[in-house]
């Protein structure tokens, strides 16, 4: 490697300078509280390859659209990290116009962008020339429109932000489908009839998998490749993901994900709400892990705020934060097992434990699961008396305890091993152009956590480790979330005991945030991969735009590859392994 | 006597004392209730957050396996129940309607949760179907987002409470003439649903006349909608 390479192998963001070089292609963004670059998009490939191999900006973390209605034009971000490096990311703008939008797709250099474009494709209809498999992923094929952009209208639309005329200052309660003339959710192209329309939803779907090619040999008999069909109602699906897969005998020759039955307009819903009133919303998107998924949102608009936060609600934060994520990698650990065909009784045991934790958040958020516990410089209760005692007790005593527990009876059972050692293995290369994060991530062998690599909060101050794995495979990533926990137990013990006293929120409370106009793209490590939500704000109560980079949703990217050449029951265990949850797949 | 007995058992009818031990004498639909109440097998089948509380009253803390309800069934041929366990999308409705008419009758529906009860947060959603009961009949509404496992429970025995009242006489799954399976909504320019057919056409020929109309008379402005 020449040493100008080594040299930028360690490269930030501050010191790439894309303006200069690419005079032609690339100007420093200059719309007020924005920050990155704007790129032609003729010219984005070449900027994109730049970025990759010249200055080790590999990881493609989020790609997503923006409709500027007003300026008649839509705008792809992309945000570039060098996950040697760590620190902020390089950002790019590329914007095109509106009407029939069109800008070259990076799924050819970076493979994480393929869903995302799609993505983008399905709810704001931008074509991305050079993308092999365009078609949408959330809505089905037939469906009228491209919803997220902001001149399409939903059936039940009201107003383009609320509060809602109707509600406030009006009062006027009424049911939105008494004034829908289907008395549902739902509105049609004019003059649509059944009659000579047939539908699409499935087509593309069995079209695409592979159907000539010889199956498996065997003396005197032959054989087909067969396509099959998973879920969306399969007790392994972890909800209602849909897998279309091509067999060769028992072998996977091609796996796609089918997704969007649980999606809920998470980002629309988003953008016509007030700023604070999305909060409750993110408990929604990963289920599982409601904590952390508020702390990314708020960090957002924190950004955009400039807000203050308290030391304690600094702490309080943080602990909340390492208690969902061994609570949420106790219950992987439970269904992984699950999944690798142990029914229930390893998860019965860790879902004791869950609860342990959940009865503390209850007890302070008012909620065991949709917690709605952050806010904008802070969070909303402080612990109520009695809960700290429960927490040390759990941190100190029971939950190392536990996780030794499980260790003893799980790592090295011979059936654990035998099904997972070695399977699925991944590369730190293959996971880093899968734009893949999270657990998987460093199981794959790369040292990437955001609490290390762009300290958030105050996790600069505590002292753990990053574990990595080696190969990637199943048992690596097994390993990684129980090491993981083990740290997680570590942190909370230290926080714990320096938590100060002192206010957990900044100003006081309030019904509205005002929020300056801009961008702002907050991450976080969740016990999932790297939560992104990517905030515009146009000065307005309700958020121009609101993006959730789902780490569920872009890790699923890797799962086609990962599953081939693989067996059937191999499938179920590696998509377990992937740590999905539906919510925030589909969002 | 037991107390499986006592509850049976019709206070009418003198069961000589020596063979009350052995003999219950009791109405067809009481013990026909008492053996389906008992044995709700629900389908193992979760939707969103929802699902999550579900398995958590299914596990050690909450046991639904106290109330004979603990065999989650991953078939719809083999389940009594199915609890709308979170938000049904447009997606989502033609499978959940489908695995409806696959159940063998008796059947029961719950509706778990603001979204399956009428479409909860995000019932403006452009994919959001608003409450499951725009197609399936609903017995039994749980509300809470998500409803803790005590309410779950609550529901449940709630529905116990519903069967208990039922008479095999007037159920609509014994009334003479097949039942008709409920029509599989299609995924259209929007979802579809086969029984607004009609309704679609004639909103059709409505908005043809007037663009008709609107040809006809061009000083006039066109009318709105
Ligand atoms: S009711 Fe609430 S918890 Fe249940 S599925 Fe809907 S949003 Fe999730």
């Amino acid at each position: 490697m020449a040493t100008a390479e080594l040299n930028n192998l360690k490269l930030k963001a501050e010191d790439v300078k894309l303006n200069e070089a690419f005079p032609e292609a690339v100007s420093v963004e200059t719309r007020k509280g924005y920050s990155g670059y704007t790129v032609k998009p003729e010219n984005l490939v070449e900027v994109a390859t730049a970025l990759r191999d010249r200055y080790n900006f590999k990881f493609l973390s989020s790609a997503t659209p923006v409709h500027y209605l007003e300026q008649g034009q839509m705008e792809m971000v992309y945000h570039f990290y060098n996950l040697d490096a760590g620190g902020g990311a390089i950002v790019l703008h590329a914007q095109t116009s509106h009407d029939a939008p069109t800008i070259p797709s990076l799924t050819p250099l970076f493979p994480g962008a393929d869903f995302q474009e799609r993505e983008a494709w399905d709810l704001y209809g931008i074509k991305f020339p050079g993308h092999p498999n365009l078609k949408r992923i959330l809505m089905w094929e037939g469906f009228n429109g491209h919803p997220m952009r902001k001149d399409w209208k939903e059936a039940y639309y009201e107003q383009d932000g609320k509060p809602y005329d109707t509600r406030w200052p009006g009062g006027q309660v009424h049911r939105v489908e008494d004034k829908n003339p289907f008395g549902n959710n739902v509105a049609y192209p004019d003059g649509f009839t059944l009659e000579g329309w047939s539908e699409q939803a499935e087509r593309g779907l069995y079209e695409a998998m592979p159907v000539d090619g010889k199956g498996v040999t065997i003396e005197g008999m032959q054989t087909d490749l067969v396509t099959v069909n998973l879920g969306p109602q399969h007790p392994s699906t972890h909800g209602v993901l849909r897998l279309i897969v091509t067999l060769d005998g028992e072998t996977i020759v091609k796996l796609e994900p089918v997704m969007g039955y649980l999606h809920r307009n998470h980002e629309k819903i988003g953008e016509r709400n007030t700023f604070i009133q999305n909060i409750p919303f993110t408990d929604r998107l990963d289920y599982l892990t409601p904590m952390a998924n508020n702390h990314g949102y708020v960090m957002a608009v924190e950004k955009l705020m400039g807000a203050k936060v308290p030391e304690r609600a600094e702490y309080l934060r943080v602990i909340m934060d390492e208690f969902t994520r061994v609570a949420s990698h106790l219950w992987w650990i439970g269904f992984f097992l699950n999944d690798l065909g142990a029914f229930f009784t390893p998860a019965l045991y860790m879902m004791t434990e869950r609860e342990m934790i959940l009865d503390v958040f209850e007890a302070t958020a008012g909620s065991r699961m949709m917690v709605n516990y952050m806010r904008f410089g802070g969070v909303a209760r402080d612990l109520p008396p009695g809960a700290l005692e429960t927490l040390k007790e759990l941190a100190f005593e029971r939950l190392p305890r536990k996780i030794d527990e499980i260790e003893a009876y799980l790592t090295d059972n011979e059936i654990v091993r035998s099904r997972c050692i070695g399977v699925a293995a991944m590369s730190a290369d293959e996971a880093i152009a899968y734009s893949v994060s999270g657990p998987i991530l460093r199981a794959a062998g790369v040292r990437h956590d955001i609490r290390k690599a762009e300290p958030y909060g105050i996790y600069d101050r505590f002292d753990f480790e990053i574990p990595v794995g080696q190969t990637g495979d199943l048992f690596d990533r097994y390993k990684v979330r129980v090491f993981e926990a083990r740290q997680s137990v570590k942190i909370l013990q230290q926080a714990l005991t320096q938590l100060p006293e002192g206010e957990i929120l900044s100003g006081k409370q309030q019904y509205q945030a005002r929020v300056p106009a801009g961008e702002a793209y907050g991450r976080i490590e969740s016990p999932k991969g790297e939560l992104g939500f990517y905030v515009v704000s146009n000065g307005k109560p309700n958020p121009y735009r609101y993006h959730v980079r789902a780490p569920g949703f872009i890790n699923l990217t890797s799962l086609g590859k990962a599953c081939q050449g693989w067996k059937v029951a191999d499938v179920v265990a590696i998509l377990g392994s992937v740590d999905i949850v539906l919510g925030e797949v589909d969002r | 006597m037991s107390s499986i007995a006592k509850e049976l058992a019709n206070p009418d009818i003198k069961v000589p004392a020596e063979i009350e031990n052995n003999l219950i004498v009791t109405s067809i639909d009481k013990i026909y209730n008492w053996s389906r109440r008992n044995s709700m097998w629900p389908m193992l089948f979760g939707l969103a957050c929802c699902a999550i509380e579900m398995i958590c009253t299914a596990a050690a803390r909450y046991d639904l396996s106290r109330f004979g309800m603990e065999v989650m069934r991953p078939s719809a041929r083999q389940a009594d129940l199915m609890i709308v366990s979170g938000t049904v999308t447009k997606k989502m409705v033609p499978q959940i309607v489908r695995l409806y008419n696959q159940m063998p009758e008796p059947k029961y529906v719950m509706a778990m949760g603001a979204c399956a009860s009428g479409g909860g947060p995000f019932k403006d959603g452009y994919n959001v179907v608003s409450g499951i009961d725009k197609f399936l009949p609903v017995d039994v509404y749980v509300p809470g987002c998500p409803p803790t496992p005590q309410a779950l429970l609550h529901g449940l025995i709630t529905l116990q409470k519903k069967i208990d009242g039922q008479s095999i006489r007037t159920v609509r799954w014994y009334q003479p003439g097949a039942e008709e399976p409920i029509p599989v909504p299609i995924l259209g320019p929007d979802l579809i649903d086969p029984r607004q057919a009609t309704l679609l056409r004639q909103r059709a020929a409505e908005q043809a006349a007037l663009a008709e109309q609107a040809a006809l008379s061009p000083a006039e402005p066109p009318a709105a909608g």
